[in-house]
């Protein structure tokens, strides 16, 4: 192999190495005794393609985590298959990076110990070349001088910063992102989805992207999959058009307003529905007649 | 306030100064100590301490009151206490006090580390995997609850002498307070941890030794603050049974004896005793989990 330098900012360069596809086929998975069942996914079945940026959105409790956990491995489909690049998946690994809802980073670790942690686990690289790389995706991620913090001492966004280098650090194929800057404040939310498609547009790795919020999904999505209520199973596919870099701007255009009302309306559906099951407990829900 | 100050600072204000280092060895024993003398807690300590020592005078010495009257005041303690030639035979000059508290003290070092050498190892391990869970947890929930008092005549029945038996008592209070806790300090741990250890790569060693030790250790060391008390508790009990030396043995030999001062010079001595030895492991656990330290000291505690 010709040695090259990385052109990307960010580990390698933009070649099929970081961007995986990643099939569901009629995937089910469902929780309690069998007197008590609660289907939470239904042959569910949908596809991310190489490159994009897909987003899930759904109404809450639908079963966004759960796809969350059979795609990072951490829990296995009751029927149906799950695959990455045409293998199945089994059982979680490095190749597939998840940034957790509320932090995950090991509060015993400073935020350098935890961005080194994988790496250095598995022996990969000297602990010079592990440092290098550490210390250049956390001053990418504008965490230079907070490298000898511990996780309680930085701030949300920092938090989710740190989390952010310590998943890149382990070149993965896919990252997997469950509603990472949930629980951000107004202020801090929009620079960290800025900050996000700048690093995502380098060299656009494969992502899952989960999040309840459509304006954050048309912002960063290349596809919006929308989700029907409990059990999950995909109401929608959206083309999201605009063109990348996205700019914030962007989210006032007409077609932008249309993508929204489409989803709002289908997801103010499913909700009702929901609201209306919980109401009613007990009682068979009816699916609503489709026009 | 550090933003007000960078703000002043830019205004030119104030003259520039070098941001303050952290000040190392004495320097930070005298910081602190200016630190503490400019805040209300000594002065709350002190206070507080008066108001119980004029309580306890009011009540034995001022007034007599009739329940009383038998109780040595406090004058009558420190005056025995501090004396060259104690009226009771127990005071600070006296070498058998300290062999009184060198032998507990002993005991207890011994009770305690062999406990926390079995207690933690047992706790993580029964909180990490449920397989070692089952075996052990019905036996371990049906010790704990036999009182240590009940143990007693069973102790001086296995081992023989004055030391083991009262050892073995202490170390099996404290096993117990030690194992619970780490137990369901493993237990507290997020799953999102074990998660994300798993897609980094970890082995199941590698989860024991990153995740499940560091992530139980709060909690394992609120155990051992419980856990050497409930040696000393459980050690004066035993050398009140049975025993030659020691505080709970000097207690009760006082009062066989009718010599009432060293008995409450007993039991302040185990007071004393008793709050250095959690400072001690309170200090150590400190030391190790800076982590925690700070992340209590970001919720402004």
């Amino acid at each position: 192999m010709v040695t090259t330098v990385p052109q990307s900012e960010i580990d390698i360069p933009a070649t099929a190495a970081g961007k995986s596809r990643v099939e569901l086929k009629n995937v089910s998975r469902g929780f309690g005794e069998e007197w008590d069942r609660e289907e939470v996914i239904k042959n569910l079945t949908f596809e991310i393609k190489p490159g994009d940026l897909t987003c899930i959105v759904g109404p809450s409790g639908c079963g966004k985590s759960t796809i969350v956990n059979l795609v990072a491995g951490y829990d296995t489909p009751e029927s149906g298959e799950i695959l990455l690049n045409g293998s199945p998946v089994r059982g979680p690994g490095k190749d597939r990076m998840v940034v957790f809802q509320e932090t995950a980073l090991m509060p015993w670790q400073t935020t350098y110990d935890n961005v080194v942690f994988g790496p250095l686990l598995r022996g990969e690289g000297t602990r010079a070349e592990i440092d290098k790389e550490a210390r250049r995706l956390l001053d990418r991620v504008g965490l230079g001088d907070f490298k000898k913090k511990y996780p309680s001492q930085l701030s949300g966004g920092m938090q989710r910063r740190a989390e952010l280098a310590r998943a890149l650090i382990n070149k993965p194929v896919l990252l997997i992102m469950d509603e990472p800057f949930r629980g951000l404040d107004a202020m801090s939310r929009p620079l960290m989805q800025e900050f996000f498609l700048r690093l995502f547009e380098e060299n656009r790795r494969t992502n899952l992207f989960v999040t309840s919020e459509i304006e954050e999904a048309i912002f960063l999505a290349d596809r919006l999959i929308v989700l029907s209520n409990r059990p999950a199973q995909v109401r929608a596919v959206i083309e999201i058009p605009l063109p990348r870099p996205r700019q914030f701007h962007m989210m006032s255009s007409p077609e932008v307003f249309e993508i929204k009302r489409q989803a709002l309306e289908i997801l103010h559906e499913e909700a009702m529905k929901s609201f209306r099951g919980q109401g009613a407990r007990g009682e068979q829900v009816r699916p609503q007649a489709q026009p | 306030m550090s933003v007000l100050a960078d703000d002043a600072f830019a205004a030119g204000q104030r003259p520039a100064k070098a941001p303050r280092r952290q000040p190392t060895g004495f320097g930070l024993m005298a910081y602190r100590a200016s630190k503490g003398v400019r805040s209300p807690t000594p002065y709350l300590m002190l206070f507080g301490i008066s108001l119980w020592l004029v309580a306890y005078w009011m009540l034995c010495e001022g007034l007599q009151l009739p329940r009383f009257e038998k109780i040595p005041g406090p004058i009558t303690i420190l005056s025995d206490w501090l004396s060259r030639t104690p009226a009771q035979g127990t005071s600070v000059f006296t070498p058998e006090y300290y062999q009184h508290i060198y032998v507990s003290c002993r005991r207890i070092a011994i009770a305690f580390f062999l406990a926390t050498l079995l207690g933690v190892p047992l706790g993580l391990l029964m909180g990490w995997s449920k397989t070692i869970k089952d075996y052990t947890f019905p036996v371990l929930e049906t010790l704990r609850p036999i009182p240590i008092m009940a143990w007693v005549p069973l102790a001086i029945l296995m081992f023989s002498g004055y030391e083991t038996p009262v050892i073995f008592l202490a170390t099996l209070a404290s096993f117990f307070a030690t194992t619970l806790n780490t137990m369901l300090g493993v237990q507290s741990i997020d799953e999102s941890y074990f998660r994300a250890a798993g897609c980094l790569g970890s082995k199941k060693w590698d989860v024991f030794r990153h995740v499940v030790v560091p992530g139980a250790l709060p909690f394992i060391f609120t155990g051992l603050q419980i856990s050497v008390g409930v040696a000393w508790f459980s050690l004066v009990a035993a050398e009140m049974v049975s025993g030659d030396y020691g505080l709970g043995y000097l207690i009760l030999s006082s009062y066989v004896n009718s010599v009432t001062v060293p008995m409450v010079i007993g039991m302040l001595t185990l007071g004393f005793v008793g709050w250095f030895s959690s400072a001690a492991v309170r200090w150590v656990g400190n030391r190790l989990m800076q982590w925690h330290v700070k992340a209590l000291a970001m919720q402004g505690r």
